[in-house]
């Protein structure tokens, strides 16, 4: 099972890596999903990983590590809240800038300040 | 167990869920209550340092459960001076947006309020992983305040902040489980107990987590190869967010400084001063590429953000040195330099606003209306920044080279700080000649008239130069104090021996 699972944190870290090198937003976006799905799986095997084993102290004569699951739970809500976020703002950035490119377009220049002319408005 | 510890975080979470509700309520009411909450948190962060100045550890407990099992939130000198450090530089942040920088979004008070509640878990929390959460807290209003404004402009630099900090946490996460998967704990004062007899075969376990969490804070506090977000994201940011981000390279500087001298220090057994030997050199070639980029940079808010990577290079480099007076040393050029390269962002964009289209770039441009005082202004902070007489930065700089110790390291640290300082002297007067002095007749039609408000704050960061001088001899004694605090990380560790509420009772 160790190494099934080892595998699997491996195959899933790799790929994220890979796709969050693509340099384009929707790739990168996916990557970050996979790379936060292989560091939940990690969190969870640092309780050290068994089966049929209830987190509960006292009880049952087998029992897991509770915190683990605890640190899973909270670090997938963060880590559901941002990666929504950054959809929503790799959408923006692509209506923004006209591509899909992370750095806008491929020959990127920066863009002139706007906030004069937003602040005016109001 | 002491209630004040949760003020600093129950404060803003509170006025900023107020703010939400109130989105739609006049501008005004919403500007004074957003004040009325940064100036309370300043005087509570002022009584902290009152509090936290006889040297004692004071620990407050979520929901009574006692460490190491529950969370806990600890006071001691140093968690106070960035309280307060971080509640001064808002209050005068949030004072210079309402010349009209809350009103661009509906949601810019809330999103500030909470990112000083994200600054105040992390500078308070005695557990790792609750510093994890107050990294994600700050990031995500960090995140948000980035974007405030809108428009492509901060939209790319945005992208690349958001997706580098993403993959911080992710990195974050694995170095705390795999501390945890070791060790057994979260509580830095247990951590720091159990990593010194942790058994031989997991100590590489222990080493590389505790390395991949240098990387992490090193990313946050933007140290040389992970610092090339940072320019063109805060030269991005509105004014008095970027003014408030100079405490945010700060935090990554504080993990660093917490968790290398508690659990990774001197007392730690087989992995004492883990990583410092990296930290050394890098935090030099910061410096120099700080310098560069300060040199070479087209745009006043670039010049400064520079400015923020120098500095950040230069408390590097005398918290790796690992003794007493450099540490201390480095908390009063934090002091120095949080504030003055705030300021400094604020004096760019007062410069910007009265050159038309040349904004903050370093070219010819129609002659300013308010010249002699933003020149003032902008002689003051540079003065400073740069480390000349008689301003703070120059005093912070001599107690920082003053604390090396003699041998190659000096030599190191002597050369790269008096050479950097001088080429960023060049970069300044080379930006100012030409912004100030380089001028064609007549002005731009609008004026970027300067308020009470925004004169005020601005001022105040610049003249906190001068406060910092006067005052020099109760700092000193206090960033003393704190070193020596830190510096004895046993003290810390009785922290696990405080009773809880009721325990006195039942025993």
């Amino acid at each position: 099972m160790e190494i099934m699972f080892a595998l699997v944190i491996g195959a899933l870290t790799a790929s994220g890596v890979y796709l969050i090198l693509r340099a384009r937003s929707f790739p990168v976006v996916v990557g970050l999903t996979m790379l936060s799905y292989a560091v939940n799986l990690f969190l969870f095997s640092t309780g050290r990983l068994a089966t049929g084993a209830a987190p509960i102290i006292g009880h049952v004569e087998n029992y897991t590590d509770p915190l683990p699951q605890a640190l899973v739970l909270t670090a997938i809500v963060i880590g559901f809240a941002m990666t929504a976020f950054v959809v929503v703002l790799a959408l923006r950035a692509h209506a923004d800038a006209g591509d899909d490119h992370v750095d806008g377009r491929i020959d990127y220049e920066e863009p002139k300040q706007e906030e004069t002319s937003s602040e005016e408005v109001k | 167990m002491n209630h004040w510890l949760a003020a600093p975080i129950l404060l803003p979470l509170l006025g900023g869920i107020l703010q939400i509700f109130m989105s739609f309520a006049p501008l005004g009411l919403r500007r004074v209550l957003g004040l009325a909450t940064t100036t309370l948190i300043l005087v509570i962060s002022l009584g902290l340092v009152l509090l936290a100045d006889d040297g004692s550890y004071r620990i407050y407990a979520f929901g009574n459960w006692a460490p190491p099992f529950g969370i806990v939130l600890v006071l001691d000198r140093l968690s106070a001076i960035m309280v307060f450090i971080t509640a001064f530089l808002a209050l005068f942040c949030h004072i210079y947006s309402i010349r009209g920088t809350d009103a661009v979004g509906r949601h810019f008070h809330a999103l500030f309020l909470f990112q000083i509640m994200g600054l105040n878990i992390a500078f308070l929390t005695g557990d790792l992983f609750n510093l994890f959460v107050a990294f994600e807290v700050l990031l995500i209003a960090s995140y948000g305040l980035l974007m405030h404004g809108g428009g492509s402009v901060r939209s790319i630099p945005g992208l690349h902040y958001v997706v580098l900090n993403l993959v911080g946490s992710a990195l974050f996460l694995i170095g705390v489980g795999m501390l945890y998967s070791v060790t057994g704990t979260l509580n830095m004062a247990d951590l720091a107990l159990a990593v010194r007899d942790v058994d031989p075969n997991d100590l590489p376990l222990v080493e590389s987590g505790g390395m991949i969490l240098l990387v992490v804070f090193a990313l946050k506090a933007a140290i040389l190869p992970l610092c090339f977000w940072l320019p063109q994201a805060y030269a991005a940011a509105t004014a008095p967010v970027a003014a408030l981000f100079a405490v945010m390279t700060k935090v990554g500087i504080y993990a660093i400084v917490r968790v290398y001298s508690l659990i990774f220090g001197a007392e730690g057994g087989p992995v004492a001063n883990l990583g410092m030997d990296w930290l050394f050199p890098l935090s030099l070639l910061t410096i120099a590429m700080g310098v560069l980029g300060a040199v070479g940079a087209d745009g006043l808010r670039k010049l400064v953000a520079w400015q923020v990577i120098i500095s950040v290079g230069t408390l590097m480099a005398a918290i790796s040195l690992g003794t007493a007076p450099a540490t201390s040393a480095a908390l009063f050029y934090l002091v120095h330099t949080t504030w003055i390269t705030a300021g400094l962002f604020l004096v760019a964009d007062l410069i910007a606003r009265q050159r038309g289209t040349a904004e903050d770039r370093i070219v010819t441009a129609p002659r300013m209306r308010s010249r002699t005082l933003l020149s003032i202004l902008f002689l003051l902070g540079t003065t400073a920044a740069a480390g000349l007489p008689p301003l703070s930065g120059f005093f912070a700089k001599v107690l920082i080279l003053e604390s090396v110790n003699t041998g190659v390291s000096m030599a190191w640290v002597w050369g790269v700080i008096i050479v950097g300082s001088f080429m960023t002297v060049v970069a300044f007067s080379r930006a100012g000649s030409i912004v100030f002095w380089r001028n064609v007749e007549g002005h731009v039609k609008d004026p970027g008239r300067l308020t009470l408000p925004v004169t005020v704050s601005t001022s105040v960061l610049i003249g906190m130069s001068l406060a910092i001088v006067a005052f020099a001899g109760p700092i000193t004694e206090y960033t003393d104090a704190a070193a020596r605090q830190l510096h004895t990380p046993s003290m810390y560790i009785e922290i696990l021996q405080t009773p809880m509420v009721g325990e006195e009772v039942t025993q």
